[in-house]
Formats: C-alpha cells, structure tokens, sequence
C-alpha cells in the first residue's frame, strides 16, 4: 500500500535506507568502535566497569564535549573556530580577576559568559561583515585573546575563588553520582540534535553548509546564521571556563592549550564534514563518549596522556580511511 | 613615473614599505635598534619561520594547508638530537641528513593520505600532528635534551657564520631565493597556481595532479625535517613541546603575506616578507620595552590587520538579486 504524500510528487528526500546501508553508516562503526573500547578496558581494569568511577571519569571530557557540540554546528554550517581554548583562557582569566576583586558569585559567572559571547560575537562580525575566512579570522583571534589573557596576568596564576562558585563545577547529583558536567553536557546535546534535526533553522543550516551562495539566494540570511553560530560558540566556550575554573579552581592565561585541535578532531570524528554541509550530532556524542572512554582506560592502567592524543590522532585517520577503502570494496562487489 | 604608485598597490609592495616603516618608528624611538647587529639578529631569527612559510605557502596554494610542519620540527629535531646524544661521533651531516629523512618519511605519510587518498588536508595534518608530537615522547621517554648532552659541533653549526651572516640566516635566504625562482620561473610552480586556481581544469588539461600535490606534500615535509634539525641545534634543547604552535604561524606569514587561503592567489615573495615582518615584530618588542606576556596580542592584531587590509582589495561584489524598490 502506499503512503499518501501531500507533495505532487512522491519523490522521498533520502532513499529508503536498507538494514546493510545502516550497519555501513559512521555511526554504526562508531558505536561497534566504542564496545571494543568498552570491553578492552573492563578487561584490562577492573576498576573500569564501576557506576562511580564511569560517572566521575565523564567531568574530565565533558567541559570539552559541550564545546564539541557548539563546534559541530559550526562546521556544519562551513565555518570553522580556532578561537574556543583561547576564549576559555580569557574568560577563565577574567572571572579570576572579578573574584580577585571580591565580585559575587553570581557576577563572576555573568562576567564570563558575557566575555566569551563577545569574543565570539567579534569573530562573527569580522567574519560576515568584512567577508573574511573564518580559519583566518580565528587563528588571529586566538593569538589576540590569549594574548590578553596574558596581558592581565603573565605568568601568574588566579586561586583565590569564593566559595559559591568552586562548588558550581564540583556539584554532584542522583547521591553523589552525576557530576553537573555531565548533566550540562547532556542538556545541552539534547536541545542541539532538538535544534539540527527536528527544526527548521537545522535544515537551513545544512543548506548553508552545502551550498552558502544557494543558500542566500533561496532566502536564507546566511550572514545571520554565521554570527550566530560564532557568537554561540563563545558562549560555549565561556561555559566551559565557567565549568573548568569552578571545578579545578584555578585560572591560568595557558589553560585549555590545544584544545581547539582536539575539539574539532572529535567533531570530524563523529562524522561531521570538514567542507560543511553534512555530520549528525549522533555521530558526534557517539565520537565523544569513546575518546572520554578510551581517556579513561589508558588512565586506569596508567598510560601517559600523550598516548592518548596518538590514539586519537590514529582513530581520526582510520575513521576516514576506513570507509574510503570499504566504499572501494563494496563498489567492486557491485560492478 | 608610474613604477612606484603600481609597487605600492602589489601586497608585496605595501609589505616591505609597512615593514621598513615600522622598523624605522622602531629605530626612531629606541636608536639602538637601528644596527647591522639588529638585522642580523632578524635574518637569524626567521630563517626558520621563513622556510616553513615558503612551503607552507606551496601547500596553501594548492588549496591545502599542513597542520604538521611544527610536530614534525619537533618529531625530526628529536631523532636528530638522540642521534647526537647516542652516537657523539656521528658526521654532522649525517645527523643532518637523519633529520632531513624522518621529515621527508613524515611528509610522504602525509602526502599518502591527502595526495593519493584524496582525505582533506586540514583532517589529516590535524590527526597526524597529534601522532607525531605523541612519537616524540615516546622516542624520548619523555625526557629533555640538553645542550650538555650534545656535542659542541652540532649546537654550533647554526650559528657559526660564513661571509658575515650565520649558517641559519644563510640557508634562510638560499631556500626562500629558490623557492621564489621555482614558484615563478619553472614549470612546476606555475603548474601548483593552476592547481590552486582549478584542481578539476587542471587534470583535464594533463597536470598529474595527484603527483604534484604528494610532491608538494613530501617536500614540505622534509622541509619541516631540516627545520628540525636547526631548531633543535639554535636553542640547543629537545623536547616534547618544542615548537608549539609554529604552525599557525606560518600560516599567518602566508596571509599576511597576501596568500589566498582558498587557493590559486599570492606569491612566494609575499609569503616571506610576510614571515620577515613577524620576525621583525618579534625583534622589535622587547627593544621597546614591552613586556614578552604582549607579544602574542601584539601578533594576533598583526594577522587580523593584515586580512582585514587583504580583503579589502578583493572584496566581492553584493549578491544583490532583486532591486530594492519602495
């Protein structure tokens, strides 16, 4: 029987999708990837398969993880932001210096967020209103809020934070078991996929990813979206700082280094495209998860953490060539 | 006289005019600066930014961009200083040549996948930089070499001099001459511009694409493994960390330089007056007193400016469709 469909003509948007096309998708291989993780470090650790330790080993990631959300929107819509640990470094200076000078929680938190949302506001600006290429724009910008970071406090380090803010990021919920990283993190992927896949502005996003000028030409304000996109991610990163600083309660000009590598290495491990226009954020927390997990287990059996970036760099190149060489394979099959 | 006006209109023009301007405001405030001893300073200073920029700028060009020229200074420096450590006697330029090689071994691994796979630049330069600066630890358990620990021939080759200017200053200025020459006069320089300007055109018109870009791959990479070497050998110390970072600056040489980062556009001599002008930047600031902690503000208004002042010469045309009528 056929389905009624209002449109004259019934040409589906995506071809039915068969069991085998599923199990060949990225995130199946992502997924399958994850279990072999999950399964090695239970049986390299015992202390691996605990409630406690998997909830508490997630705070580590997870600062990183909501900015790889924000991020994964950004390349999807064919940008890109270089700036995001430099802004957790001002942001994270900046609410060292209010609490130096004895703010209240509250507008210690307010300043770093505020800081943030305009480091990455000024990133969209320069980006839509001059026309620049956002890769370059951001590796100014990350030299340029760094720097300033810098500028406020050299070498030093900010230690001094109220009470009421180092118990932001060292709160736990369900008894001791959830850390607020992890529920943020969570929140925030939810009303992400809410936002690419069931909304309007997603849709709209992938149209600019995959083609701006078409984009423009069919209505989009595709300038809009771009300062928007920047700006957000600023405002990621400064909840970030926000989640980082409370929790580990210090503030350094050099904190986050490399974080901006690593966040876009996750993204594009989750499959989304470098070139815009395509990635599902699916993809990306299945991404997330297992380099938190993989992290995690060369932790417990004490591996150095430069290891790990060997390992992700590896996993990164195999997730690409990977399906390159099996879409050869199947081609041949086929023909 | 229509020669000057066109010279100030090049990017190359304005740069070196920017650049000499600077350096006499520089000069003026602080009179010291204004030495042969400075200029000899900034030569030896940059040659090493100068050279990666001249590939880096090969890889731009061709609409790529190499994430790993610093991993791999430190991943080559680090094979060349062990090879120091281990075996003091080793001819120097056999170490040299042992840096050269793991350089060049990087860069067809990096070639492998972007040239012949077809994975993008940016993706594999950003997973193999990680790889290669992990390997550095590894080769060397995580420890430091120290100046004592390598012998006095191999600390002095950069900085000995040969007609007044020191090895480093000179193989700068060798490599970026050559690298000018062969972007401009030879085949396979104007052959990477097509490449930039059109990857599909220029496979039609019988460019073995693929060939030229794991070329320009393999020899950015051995590039970054003589780097390696020099690196190591100037500030007489290897480790983990070395050259954190220098990537994106030269990256930042080849836009200030006017390099298009979308391919096709900018010349080589733009790119090293570009990476030039960093290092007279970086010269220039602690003459006038400023404190290290500004340098990297300092240069990231340097790289914002100068795209701004970039985009304003090629600035698009409105994608205006319909006229707006009241």
């Amino acid at each position: 029987m056929m389905e009624t469909t209002r449109s004259a003509y019934p040409i589906p948007d995506v071809p039915p999708q068969q069991l085998f096309d599923r199990l060949r998708s990225r995130e199946a291989l992502l997924l399958v990837l994850l279990l072999v993780v999950v399964s090695a470090n239970s049986f390299l650790s015992p202390y691996f398969l605990d409630l406690y330790n998997l909830a508490d080993s997630t705070q580590n990631f997870s600062e990183k993880a909501i900015i790889v959300l924000s991020m994964a929107l950004v390349i999807i819509g064919r940008e890109i932001d270089i700036s995001v640990a430099s802004i957790i470094a001002l942001s994270g200076v900046l609410m060292g210096a209010a609490a130096a000078h004895g703010l209240d929680t509250w507008l210690v938190v307010a300043i770093g967020l505020g800081c943030g949302t305009l480091a990455g506001a000024f990133n969209g600006l320069l980006v839509t209103r001059l026309d620049l290429p956002s890769i370059i724009v951001t590796i100014g910008t990350m030299s340029l809020y760094r720097g300033i970071a810098f500028i406020i406090l050299g070498d030093q380090a900010y230690t001094d934070f109220p009470v009421s803010f180092e118990a932001i990021g060292q709160t736990y919920f369900f008894g001791e078991l959830v850390p607020i990283q992890l529920i943020v993190f969570i929140l925030f992927a939810a009303l992400v996929w809410f936002f690419l896949h069931g909304t309007i502005f997603g849709r709209r996003l992938y149209a600019i990813g995959n083609n701006p000028t078409a984009a423009r030409y069919s209505g989009i304000k595709v300038n809009n979206y771009r300062l928007a996109l920047l700006t957000l991610n600023g405002f990621v990163s400064a909840l970030a700082a926000v989640l980082l600083v409370s929790r580990i309660a210090t503030a350094r000009p050099n904190m986050a280094g490399g974080w901006e590598l690593e966040v876009i290495t996750i993204a594009i491990l989750g499959g989304v495209d470098i070139f815009g226009g395509s990635g599902k954020i699916p993809g990306v927390i299945l991404a997330v998860l297992l380099i938190g997990m993989v992290q995690f287990g060369m932790q417990l059996i004490n591996v150095p953490g430069i290891i790990m970036s060997i390992v992700t760099g590896v996993l990164l190149i195999v997730s690409l060539v990977l399906p390159i060489l099996f879409g050869k394979l199947y081609a041949q099959n086929r023909g | 006289m229509p020669q000057l006006p066109n010279l100030l209109r090049s990017r190359e023009g304005q740069l070196i005019f920017f650049t000499g301007a600077f350096f006499m405001a520089v000069g003026v405030a602080t009179p010291s600066f204004l030495s042969l001893q400075t200029l000899d300073s900034i030569m030896t200073d940059s040659a090493i930014l100068m050279i990666m920029s001249t590939a880096q700028m090969m890889v731009i060009l061709t609409r790529g961009i190499d994430l790993t020229v610093a991993a791999n200074i430190a991943l080559s420096g680090m094979v060349a200083a062990l090879i120091s450590l281990h075996w003091p006697d080793t001819p120097l330029p056999l170490v040299m040549g042992a840096a050269g090689l793991t350089g060049l071994i990087l860069g067809v691994f990096n070639a492998v996948f972007i040239a012949l796979l077809g994975i993008p630049s940016i993706v594999v330069s950003l997973g193999a930089m990680t790889i290669y600066r992990g390997f550095v630890f590894v080769l060397s358990g995580g420890q430091w070499v120290n100046a004592q620990e390598m012998p006095p021939a191999f600390t002095a080759f950069p900085l000995a001099r040969l007609a007044g200017l020191t090895h480093l200053a000179i193989i700068g200025i060798v490599i970026s001459i050559l690298a000018i020459f062969v972007m401009r006069y030879t085949r396979f320089g104007r052959e990477l511009y097509a490449i930039g300007g059109n990857p599909e055109a220029t496979s039609y018109v019988g460019i073995n694409t693929k060939a030229r870009l794991f070329t320009v791959y393999t020899l950015t990479g051995g590039l970054g493994g003589l780097c390696g070497y020099l690196w190591v050998a100037r500030y007489a110390i290897a480790y983990t960390e070395i050259a954190l970072g220098f990537e994106l600056l030269t990256v930042a040489a080849c836009v200030i330089g006017g390099v298009g980062i979308a391919g096709g556009t900018g010349t080589m001599l733009g790119a090293v007056l570009g990476a030039l002008f960093l290092g007279v930047l970086q010269n220039a600031l602690p003459v006038m007193g400023i404190s290290p902690f500004w340098q990297m503000a300092v240069s990231g208004s340097a790289i914002l400016a100068a795209v701004v002042v970039n985009s304003r010469g090629q600035r698009k045309k409105g994608m205006q469709i319909l006229r707006i009528t009241r």
